[in-house]
């Protein structure tokens, strides 16, 4: 029972801990889908959290914050597209130009602000997103086995986990059952033959910036809506890069996403929670060696030994219409 | 890559259109600052005076200057082949170890002069080595070089904090760095370098390596256009398939690339560690791997172009700090924003202004139209 009880504490911080990580790599699978490579996720996140805590402190509403993450990972991305796909520069350059930007900024204009060492103002609780809590999720908590499982694994989480994990079928579906999904998957591949068919290029790989910014703006308002009270300076700590080797673990699939999220999330929580823990066997693992991990997994993968990983085929390169 | 614009004379080329993209970034810096409430312009006197006003700042400037040289350096090598290492802080940060091996081994024992060339080999060997892997998986395995130097950066801080921790720390201490070096990991600051121009170099930490930076700018710059390598690594970089055609093994110029790049980013590991602090701390590379994508950027490449571009970024680090201190609203992230800037203006963005330049230019001198019409639009 004592391990059951570990267990079902660990995969509830489990699901904390890839919920942005889970949004991020779904907006990441968007835009890279559309052939436009983008390792700006980090910085989009972190310049949604910052928005999402101002707005929210300012307006004590929960939901202008939300929007305002939404808005500023909007216009990042937008940025990016400007760059990468209307003046045809380099993707990875933008991407890296973003997240020092955002980086920076968020700390001066933090500081200008709140005048509290590039944190915003701790959020009360009408600027934070609460739980849900799922109906008799009190009642079920003494039902053995399931009752745990019920109330304190899938009970309890804040509404954008909810969501989170909800964009990955609805992602899945966009992606693979709509016409829009279908050409956004094509000028990922094949901008040619998109073009050739009389569908803008531009305006769709735009679109797909767009997607991706909503998605990266909703991850960073979970960092400091809902996993913390307010924005502190670098608050995604690399989630964003954690997120794109997710993406490319989950080998640009929605599903994938999912798996590679959550293992990358336990990964985490168990290397906070088993800090200097020794294992039957192997003996005590280095703490570093578990923050390591999911970038080492993510080598592996990517050099082939687990699985081949392909990257969109046309992915990274700008679409010149006439030579 | 194709270029759908009209060739420019060399000097609106390299001098007039990085300048302009400069300017912009420093525009919309300079916003930034009146959002936040003060003078730009007085910022911009903090920045020059903190920068340049006395032989102290002079030497921390050139301090910065040195470390940026070498990041720059790298990834310039590596983008002559087509590849982009953004690994570069990565591989500064584990060439330390090289530096930190020779020095913990020899320096009670050897004098600087001996020591530093020892070290000199063991940070290249080493910020070789953490670039070798990447470079062998693109080249054998086919991942992508990006991805895979931002997970080896990841990985090299993960390890370092590991040894840091567990095999350099001395017996009994709480901070996580080395034991501070004895006189033969200390290197010499170029003080009679700075007096010959009536300068006193002061407490700025202004040493040696840096004149081994410069000898290394003049080595890439012989490597890259002298050298059979640098003919093929430049081949490569324009033209895959042509270099595939023309005979040249694709698979060993990318490792080799990769090695010399890393190489050099491991090298600006002497500087902070035998050159400032005497000992290897948590951290010590501080973001200059990334500093350097955005001078090679702005020195579009060339030695030529890095020294200068690594000299702004020096005058940045060090007037930055003097910003902060002068005016506390704005902190030394001030650099940050700007970095990042000059990275989208003069990378990113480096042909929003072309179309409007390339009219001007032309429009101006009709020696200039005539090579347009040549070369073609």
């Amino acid at each position: 029972m004592d391990f059951f009880q570990v267990f079902i504490e660990l995969a509830q911080s489990t699901v904390r801990v890839s919920t942005p990580l889970i949004l991020a790599a779904l907006a990441g699978l968007f835009t890279e889908r559309a052939g436009v490579f983008d390792i700006g996720l980090e910085g989009k996140m972190l310049g949604a959290a910052f928005a999402a805590g101002c707005v929210a402190y300012i307006t004590q509403s929960v939901y202008m914050g939300l929007l305002a993450a939404i808005v500023v990972s909007v216009l990042l991305s937008l940025v990016h597209g400007y760059a990468s796909i209307t003046q045809r520069g380099s993707q990875i350059v933008s991407g890296v130009a973003i997240n020092f930007v955002v980086a920076g900024s968020t700390v001066i204009l933090g500081e200008a602000w709140f005048k509290q060492g590039g944190r915003t103002p701790a959020l009360s609780e009408d600027g934070r997103f609460g739980t849900i809590h799922l109906p008799f999720a009190d009642a079920l908590r003494d039902v053995p086995i399931l009752g745990p499982i019920y109330s304190g694994l899938l009970s309890g989480h804040s509404p954008l986990t909810y969501l989170a994990f909800l964009m990955v079928p609805a992602s899945w579906w966009i992606l693979y059952r709509t016409r829009f999904g279908l050409r956004l998957r094509a000028v990922g591949e094949n901008p040619g033959a998109v073009d050739t068919a009389g569908i803008s290029v531009i305006w769709l790989r735009y679109r797909a910036v767009i997607c991706c910014g909503i998605l990266c703006g909703i991850a960073g308002a979970y960092l400091s809506l809902s996993a913390g009270a307010g924005f502190t300076k670098g608050m995604t700590a690399g989630k964003g890069y954690i997120a794109l080797a997710a993406l490319i673990f989950a080998k640009w699939r929605p599903k994938n996403i999912l798996f590679a999220c959550l293992l990358f999330g336990f990964l985490d929580a168990f290397a906070i929670r088993y800090q200097g823990f020794a294992f039957p066997l192997i003996g005590k693992v280095p703490v570093q060696l578990m923050q390591a991990l999911p970038y080492i997994l993510t080598v592996i993968l990517l050099a082939g030994f687990i699985g081949k990983a392909i990257p969109p085929k046309a992915g990274g390169v700008p679409y010149v219409k006439e030579r | 890559m194709s270029v759908p614009y009209a060739k420019l004379p060399a000097w609106a080329e390299y001098g007039l259109i990085p300048l302009v993209n400069l300017a912009v970034a420093f525009l919309i810096s300079g916003l930034v600052v009146l959002i936040v409430g003060e003078s730009p312009l007085e910022a911009a006197y903090h920045m020059i005076n903190g920068a340049f006003g006395r032989g102290e700042y002079i030497g921390f400037t050139l301090y910065y200057t040195t470390t940026f040289i070498f990041t720059g350096l790298a990834v310039a090598v590596a983008f002559h082949a087509g590849l982009f290492n953004i690994g570069g802080e990565g591989q500064a940060y584990v060439g330390g170890i090289g530096v930190a091996l020779a020095c913990l081994a020899l320096d009670r024992t050897l004098p600087w002069y001996l020591v530093f060339p020892i070290a000199i080999v063991g940070a290249a060997f080493f910020g070789a080595l953490w670039a070798m892997i990447p470079g062998w998986l693109q080249a054998k395995r086919g991942s992508h070089i990006v991805i895979t130097t931002i997970m080896f950066n990841f990985i090299a801080a993960s390890l370092m904090n590991y040894l840091l921790n567990k095999v350099f720390k001395p017996l009994g201490s709480m901070s996580l760095e080395t034991r501070t070096f004895d006189a033969g990991g200390q290197l010499p600051k170029l003080d009679w370098l700075m007096s010959i121009f009536g300068l006193s170099v002061g407490n700025a930490p202004f040493n040696i390596s840096f004149l081994l930076a410069l000898v290394a700018a003049f080595g890439v710059w012989v490597l890259i256009w002298r050298t059979k390598l640098g003919y093929e690594m430049r081949t490569m970089g324009h033209s895959p398939a042509a270099a595939r055609y023309a005979g040249i093994k694709e698979a060993k110029i990318i490792v080799i690339t990769m090695m010399i790049s890393g190489g050099l980013a491991g090298m600006m590991a002497l500087n902070p560690i035998m050159g400032e602090q005497f000992r290897m701390q948590l951290e010590f590379v501080q973001g200059a791997g990334f500093v350097g994508i955005a001078v090679a950027l702005m020195g579009r490449s060339h030695p030529a172009g890095i020294i200068p571009a690594a000299l702004l970024f020096g005058m940045l680090y060090q007037g930055g700090a003097e910003i902060s201190f002068e005016m506390p609203s704005i902190s030394r992230d001030m650099i940050v924003i700007i970095q990042g800037l000059v990275i989208l203006f003069a990378g990113a963005l480096e042909h929003m202004f072309r179309p409007a330049i390339t009219r001007l230019v032309i429009g101006l001198s009709p020696k200039a139209r005539d090579v347009a019409a040549t070369k073609g639009a």
